[in-house]
């Protein structure tokens, strides 16, 4: 029901909604839950464990009861809390955890069955038998506990996530956070202000008060239209912060499109990560409930909330309202409601000496020293039970606003694990200063209660940080504003009733499960929070945690400050996964990186593999081609026989100049570069610190002080670093200097017998085989463009590798491709270049893992003897070389079974394939259409001195077994012949 | 004679304007990563450029020839081929095919960037003749601040598709919220 000229909704904007597939209209400017208040609809949910009948509480994003889920199919959005979901035309609401409906839910029979369901009973009883806990009862409880459900579909909806910075960001826009706003936005600070609500003002729009003698709302559009004139403040509304994290960095969530029923192209949500130099809190606080017998009917509220419902929606909460409290504050929503015309069935103030201010005989009736102790009303309040001085009295009422008190919002000071201090006067815990560095408590978050010590508090903050940033500060004085005191009398659970008093209500938790909880010896209130699940719904306990810990400190015979709170942790809402994963869906996991010939490899159909971040072409299938092996046999032969071409630009590229360059390359590498030709390449072995392989390469000398070492793909990132490492720590006195080359070369292998034809083809002079020995590099022009040729050779066959600058790479590719075709020749991708390797025993990251040494992979002689190199002193200690470590060794299947996989391990021919019998293990295989038989490279306990021995090949995972002869890695062309052919 | 085509990082994107910003593909002629030697003085490229050696996280320059600092001891010069001089004082290597640039303009900038790197670019913090190393989503970037409304970004040749995906959604995000 509405009440006439209140609430700050806009009535000429009817908005049209759907709760449960019931049209509902509210006005703009409603929350679900304000509209279906005004509806009168009180019923909004059912309760998680036991399917309560629960209706709305509070007005605000602490909601425990009233979760709702809004949208359809992939976009809907499971547990909104309806006092923050705005109304717009066509919005779908559905009400959660309710069978088949919210009205009749055949699963309230769990509320009949609570005796068994108290706290700690899953774990006493569902213990055994062991394997029903996965299969049987943890399904079942979940199936009839729970709140809203996803759609299990794949949302594809825009998500963001953005960074801000800051001189102060202030927390929350009530008249303390306005205020600080306001002070700094003037001093010139950047401010960002922002507001969970989707307007800002906080608890000024929700009381009937004056601020400098005006109204508080006009007050509040006042400050936010001179904020908004200021370049300096940032406003951002329906932004809740969520964390408070090192360094002065915030984290925040942005609803930008999602409380609309058509975000079009808006992200629905924006996850912010914001630096401020200083923060201050203002978040105001939260009115706790009072436990007492059934207080959780439909119609029960916050006290705060019923005049709040009223003064900002124009709304009542009830036509005939009792109000219960334990301060002077619920008095106001007495007097409020009063004044607006309800029926004021009675103001319960539990305390004996309790004085209602600016109350004329006759407004309603006032019973003190008196409380509610039950309810009636199965899925709406129609009666509270009052215990009075003078005994029993029922009332009827269909609305029951209570105040147990109010308790600061302190969360994001609380998450650097700092713990608040317990304060008497106010019945709260209170913020200690410095608990986040740099943040600042203000307003009711500081336990600063009335509307004027809000103001001035706000202000200070202000200034204080203002003088912490150096900057000036203009002297001014806070507005006028109610400064009555706070009076409280402590009270937590009022017994007399029958039935359960609740305490989170979200999480179903009751005193008796608290009380259980310390009879049971959890006596510790992490403990307690455990046993009976109290605060940890998706709500967090915002409107029970004190109240329990007060129950538990009572039962202990504690004091509420020995007790103590839990452990606030971020985030403060919850967060969805989407927002924090903003941008990281599918392909935005990570960069994509295309090499000049991946345009003319997609059209050549070639699938691609990734390789890091590179895209690199699998296998290029021929007409009528039907699997990869087709394609990668015939491009083996293609290299083996003919020509192949072969995109090897992903290898890194380090140009290393200087007149150390040599020295350098000496103490990086185990052999000897200071002795190479200018003009000619050399294979190099890299090792770590600690002695084990890190990358292997060649390395090429293009002048006295200019090398171009090459990198494997996969290491290309870290050894730039170790060569910066070892530059810039371990030799800082030596003339290198080391730059990236690897984008800005387009370098194609050309391999075979027929790759000097072919580069004959495109190369503006011919070849002169004289000047170009195996090993050599130089200078060479291709149609005008300037480029380098190697003659190195990953296949065993007469190869170079030819590069030109990237923006030439495709039509490099393109030309070649072009010439080879006469040649019988054509493109090869990376499964024909790991089968030519392997034919050849050449190693990659698959071998050189990071656990093996020189020694093993059988180039111990690679380490000099006549200088010292990093890793040197390391791989001599013992047990990194010899007979007992794994020694690399090929693989030729000699049984029944021809197959060989990779991640196998090997056994001794007669001995059981169990761990204590590993010989060692497969590092990589591949069908060889040179030789017609699988091969493999692996790692064999003293492998060396095995070839020609027998051993058996087991692979758990795939259940392969075969045996496999031992023998050398080098499984074609031992000799080398070919390749300086 | 065969004749090899040439194709931009981005190949040959044209301009794209989401709400108020647009990105666009800059050619830069040559790019020269410039490591001064130890013993030689930094000044020479004063005299054959007219720009000094520029210190940590600024550009020298105008448009069409800036040194920007890349790292330590390290700058790249943008625009011109270095003159002859520069060899006795820095190590240089070509690097004119190793970058993408994007010049991204309009009102919007800060807000488009915002979504994708964590630096502070507030009018104060990051001026004009400003440049970092930071990141630019998932990769890395170079960011030069070269108007009132102008960056521009380098990221590596490879990674140009991404980049430009990246800050054309960053960039239709915004301009949705109008």
């Amino acid at each position: 029901m509405r009440v006439q000229g209140k609430g700050l909704i806009d009535r000429s904007q009817p908005v049209r909604f759907s709760f449960d597939g019931r049209g509902i209209v509210g006005f703009k400017g409603d929350t679900v839950a304000s509209a279906l208040l005004a509806n009168g609809v009180r019923l909004m949910g059912r309760s998680f464990k036991y399917h309560r009948p629960r209706g709305v509480m509070t007005m605000g994003s602490e909601e425990p009861n009233a979760l709702i889920t809004t949208g359809r199919g992939a976009a809907r959005t499971p547990n909104v809390r309806a006092t923050v979901q705005e109304v717009s035309d066509g919005l779908e609401v559905r009400s959660q955890n309710a069978w088949p409906s919210l009205d009749m839910d055949l699963l309230g029979l769990n509320d009949l069955m609570a005796p068994f369901f108290s706290a700690g009973f899953y774990y006493k009883t569902f213990m055994w038998p062991q394997k029903f806990w996965e299969r049987l009862y943890e399904p079942m409880i979940r199936r009839a506990a729970g709140l809203g459900a996803l759609s299990m579909e794949n949302d594809t909806a825009p998500m963001e996530k953005a960074f801000a910075h800051c001189d102060l960001l202030v927390i929350g826009s009530g008249p303390a956070g306005l205020m600080a706003a306001l002070t700094a936005g003037r001093a010139g600070a950047d401010v960002i202000l922002c507001e969970d609500e989707a307007h800002f003002g906080g608890r000024l729009r929700s009381e009937a008060e004056e601020v400098g003698a005006m109204p508080g709302s006009v007050w509040v559009d006042e400050v936010l239209f001179e904020l908004g004139q200021m370049d300096n403040v940032r406003l951002m509304p329906r932004t809740t912060v969520t964390g408070a994290y090192d360094g002065g960095t915030y984290g925040a969530l942005e609803r930008v499109g999602l409380h609309l029923e058509n975000p079009d192209l808006l992200p629905l949500e924006c996850f912010w990560r914001i630096a401020a130099r200083r923060a201050i809190l203002a978040s105001g606080a939260l009115e706790r409930p009072v436990a007492f017998a059934n207080n959780d009917r439909p119609g029960v509220m916050m006290a705060s909330a019923v005049r709040g419902y009223l003064h900002r929606y124009g709304v009542l909460a009830g036509q005939r309202v009792a109000v219960f409290g334990n301060n002077d504050d619920a008095h106001r929503t007495a007097r409020d409601l009063a004044a607006a015309g309800v029926d004021v069935a009675a103001l319960v103030d539990s305390r004996p000496d309790a004085r209602v201010a600016g109350w004329n005989a006759g407004d309603f009736p006032i019973y003190t020293g008196a409380r509610v102790v039950d309810t009636k009303g199965r899925k709406g309040l129609t009666g509270v039970t009052v215990q009075t001085q003078s005994g029993l009295q029922v009332m009827d009422v269909d609305c029951l606003a209570i105040s147990g008190g109010w308790n600061p919002t302190l969360h994001l000071a609380c998450h650097m694990n700092g713990r608040p201090v317990w304060d008497e006067a106010r019945q709260a815990f209170l913020p200690r200063p410095n608990m986040v560095p740099g943040l600042e408590a203000a307003g009711a978050a500081s336990g600063v209660f009335s509307t004027h010590g809000a103001l001035t508090s706000g202000m200070e903050s202000a200034k204080n940080a203002l003088q912490a940033i150096g900057r000036k500060v203009i002297s001014s004085d806070a507005p006028r504003a109610e400064d009555t005191p706070f009076a409280i009398a402590p009270l937590w659970h009022c017994e007399g009733g029958k039935g359960r008093a609740w305490l989170d209500f979200q999480n179903d938790v009751t005193v008796k499960d608290v009380k259980l909880a310390a009879l049971e010896n959890y006596a510790s209130v992490e403990h307690m929070k455990r046993f009976t699940t109290q605060g940890m719904a998706p709500d967090q306990g915002k409107n029970s945690n004190v109240n329990a810990l007060a129950i538990l400190a009572d039962a202990t015979g504690r004091g509420i400050p020995e007790t103590g709170t839990t452990t606030y942790r971020p985030p403060f809402i919850p967060v969805s996964i989407a927002a924090m994963g903003a941008g990281a869906r599918g392909k935005g996991f990570a960069p994509e990186r295309f090499t000049t010939s991946y345009k003319a490899a997609t059209e050549a159909r070639a699938p691609m593999i990734e390789a890091g971040l590179w895209y690199r072409p699998s296998y290029f299938p021929a007409a009528g081609e039907r699997s990869w092996r087709e394609s990668c046999d015939r491009e083996v032969s293609m290299v083996r026989h003919a020509v192949g071409v072969c995109d090897v630009s992903t290898l890194g590229k380090i140009d290393i100049q200087g007149k150390d360059a040599a020295e350098f390359l000496d103490f990086v590498y185990t052999n000897t570069f200071s002795t190479l030709r200018p003009g000619r390449v050399r294979y190099g072995l890299m090792l770590r610190e600690d002695g084990h392989v890190m990358d292997d390469g060649t390395t090429a000398r293009f002048g006295e002080n200019h090398f171009v070492m090459t990198t494997t793909t996969a290491a290309a990132g870290q050894v730039m670093a170790h060569l910066e490492f070892v530059a810039q720590v371990l030799r800082p006195d030596w003339d290198v200097h080391l730059v990236s080359a690897t984008e800005q070369w387009a370098q194609f292998a050309v391999a075979g017998p027929k790759s000097r034809a072919l580069l004959n083809a495109v190369l503006d002079q011919p070849l002169d085989p004289e000047a170009w020995p195996f090993m050599a590099c130089g200078a060479v022009s291709v149609a005008g463009v300037a480029g380098r040729l190697f003659r190195i050779s990953f296949s065993g066959e007469h190869a170079y590798e030819l590069a030109v600058p990237a923006r030439y790479g495709e039509g490099l590719w393109r030309l070649l491709l072009s010439q080879a075709a006469a040649f019988g020749g054509g493109p090869y991708g990376m499964e024909a270049l790991n089968v030519l390797r392997i034919e050849k025993g050449f190693i990659t990251h698959a071998e050189i893992h990071g656990r093996v040494t020189a020694d093993d992979i059988g180039m111990g002689r690679m380490v000099s003897a006549s200088k010292d190199c990093i890793g040197k002193a390391a791989a001599s200690r013992p047990g990194l070389s010899g007979a007992e470590r794994e020694q690399l060794v090929g693989l030729k299947p000699v049984g029944a079974v021809r197959q060989l996989t990779a991640g196998a391990h090997l056994f001794n021919e007669g001995e059981a394939p169990v761990r204590e019998n590993d010989q060692g293990y497969v590092t990589s295989v591949g069908f060889s259409p040179t030789l017609g038989t699988m091969l493999g490279l692996g790692f064999l306990k003293n492998g060396r001195a095995r070839h020609g021995e027998t051993v058996r090949l087991v692979d758990h995972v795939r259940n392969v077994e075969a045996v496999c002869e031992v023998c050398g890695p080098v499984f074609f062309d031992p000799e080398g012949g070919r390749v300086r052919g | 004679m065969a004749n090899l085509v040439e194709m931009t990082p981005c190949r040959g994107m044209e301009p794209v304007t989401i709400g108020t910003v647009t990105l666009s593909e800059v050619l830069p002629g040559r790019i020269t990563s410039l490591s001064p030697r130890k013993t030689a003085s930094r000044d020479v490229l004063k005299q054959g450029h007219g720009m000094a050696f520029p210190a940590p996280n600024r550009a020298t320059g105008k448009a069409g020839a800036r040194a920007i600092w890349s790292g330590r001891d390290q700058a790249m010069l943008v625009g011109p081929t270095p003159a002859p001089e520069l060899a006795e004082a820095f190590a240089m290597t070509d690097q004119s095919d190793a970058w993408a640039i994007l010049r991204l303009e309009g009102a919007g900038w800060r807000d488009v960037l915002a979504r994708l790197t964590p630096l502070d670019l507030r009018e104060g913090v990051f001026k004009r003749g400003h440049t970092a190393r930071s990141q630019l989503g998932h990769m890395n970037m170079s960011l030069t601040r070269t108007g009132r409304d102008v960056v521009e970004i380098m990221v590596f040749r490879s990674m140009a598709e991404t980049a430009v995906h990246e800050l054309t959604g960053a960039m239709t995000g915004l301009a949705a919220r109008g």
